[in-house]
């Protein structure tokens, strides 16, 4: 059961079309290593979940300049200006989502919920089309589980079984959206044996993660 | 007097020791240099870390180290890291104590605007929602009039609104209002600021406390 493969395979997996799911708060605790490989193949139509989409021309930026990203769904797009411009020349779809609904509606996908009602953003624009629901007096509105066909996500280090810790304020949404897609492929900075992490500080377990690709490595 | 630094100051009383507090982008920021000595509060970030400590130095840069602006920062003895879902649940869940927000517009009844400017491609929303909804309290601080010298304070809304929830303070570089269940109460003026003054450049209708005084914080 080796995870272990190299950028190219990694990507090789992902056809154009497809929804992909991509970790990181800006450019941190982004992999950036898998979407370098997936600027540079031939994929497009792409459906990407993230809280951003990168700055111009550096990490998901760069699939926004290639004209690779048909679709975004994240909180916040407005720090790079390619992206504002490639929505208003019609380029690029987005769909709005507040952080803490977007991150726990990945998180509710990944739990096997069929959504959840939150208060976030009732009476807002951003509820205009949600189902609003009293319960106990106060409003909500209906939030749909986020999954997707392919998460990418990073963390700091795998062993050899694909359980995985994260660093700092990198981790961000690398652990909810390791939880919510079909195939899960974590870029790491290092791999080490099994028994070589501690079970107390393993954030994500093995069983969510597909495959790994080392930083750097091919 | 820096008047950003003067807003910070005074956001900055209201803290009390134990607070788990969340600071948004701009004059917010500014509020940690104010904290005073005596009480110890923690600053929550909501990409992830409770006990969010000053700016590095150049040389202590940490990439993977960075607040909701995404600046640099460092961590204190006792903080944590947690992932995106946890800290919103931390927030909407009523976990934060206050949050201090910027704001574009403020109305009558205390309700803000403060993520998205009609005219111009809406794409950004980040997590003001969420802290609007899920802190106990909320203050904003915030210049009395925008760079063109509209007022802020306006009866109602031209902004997209953030949250049916209102606010609880807001503290400008000319007063102080506090939100009641019937609108605004100026409760402070700021040093050397007239009530004339704020009455000529607020639109929202306000009433004034009997307590009403000028405050002594300077910076």
């Amino acid at each position: 059961m080796n995870k272990l493969i190299s950028y190219e395979e990694a990507v090789k997996k992902i056809k154009s079309g497809s929804r992909i799911m991509v970790g990181g708060f800006g450019l941190v605790g982004c992999p950036l290593g898998l979407v370098e490989a997936l600027a540079k193949a031939n994929v497009k139509d792409l459906e990407i979940i993230s809280n951003n989409l990168g700055e111009p021309g550096r990490g998901l930026g760069m699939l926004v300049r290639q004209k690779q990203v048909k679709k975004a769904i994240g909180s916040y797009f407005t720090s790079n200006p390619e992206v504002v411009q490639a929505y208003q020349e019609k380029e690029l779809e987005v769909e709005l989502i507040p952080q803490g609904t977007m991150s726990e509606a990945i998180r509710a996908g990944g739990a096997g919920l069929g959504g959840f009602y939150t208060p976030v953003s009732v009476g807002t624009k951003i509820a205009e089309n949600k189902e609003e629901r009293i319960l106990n007096g106060k409003k909500y509105v209906l939030q749909e589980p986020i999954k997707a066909d392919f998460a990418l996500i990073k963390a700091k280090k795998a062993d050899q079984l694909g359980n995985l810790i994260y660093s700092k304020s990198a981790r961000n949404f690398n652990p909810i959206m390791a939880t919510a897609a079909e195939v899960v492929i974590a870029e790491v900075e290092d791999v080490v044996e099994v028994g070589q992490l501690s079970p107390e500080e393993i954030v994500t377990p093995h069983l969510y993660v597909d495959y790994i690709v080392v930083k750097g490595g091919n | 007097m820096n008047v950003k630094h003067y807003i910070a100051a005074r956001a900055a009383k209201e803290l009390k020791n134990g607070d788990i507090v969340n600071l948004g982008i701009g004059i917010p920021t500014l509020v940690a240099d104010h904290i005073p000595p005596s009480i110890r509060v923690f600053l929550h970030s909501e990409n992830g870390i409770l006990g969010v400590g000053p700016s590095p130095d150049q040389d202590q840069l940490d990439p993977e180290l960075v607040n909701a602006g995404k600046k640099p920062v460092t961590i204190k003895e006792g903080s944590s890291f947690f992932d995106s879902a946890s800290s919103f649940a931390m927030i909407r869940g009523g976990h934060v104590t206050v949050s201090i927000l910027g704001v574009l517009q403020i109305d009558a009844k205390g309700r803000i605007a403060n993520w998205a400017v009609p005219g111009k491609s809406v794409l950004g929303v980040g997590g003001a929602m969420d802290l609007l909804e899920g802190s106990k309290k909320v203050i904003v601080t915030t210049m009395h009039v925008t760079d063109k010298g509209e007022p802020k304070l306006v009866k109602e809304l031209t902004y997209p609104m953030t949250s049916e929830r209102k606010v609880d303070l807001i503290i400008t570089d000319l007063a102080v209002f506090a939100v009641e269940e019937d609108g605004l109460q100026l409760i402070e003026l700021a040093p050397g600021i007239s009530l004339d003054e704020v009455r000529q450049k607020t639109d929202a209708p306000f009433r004034i406390a009997e307590s009403l005084r000028t405050n002594e914080v300077t910076v």
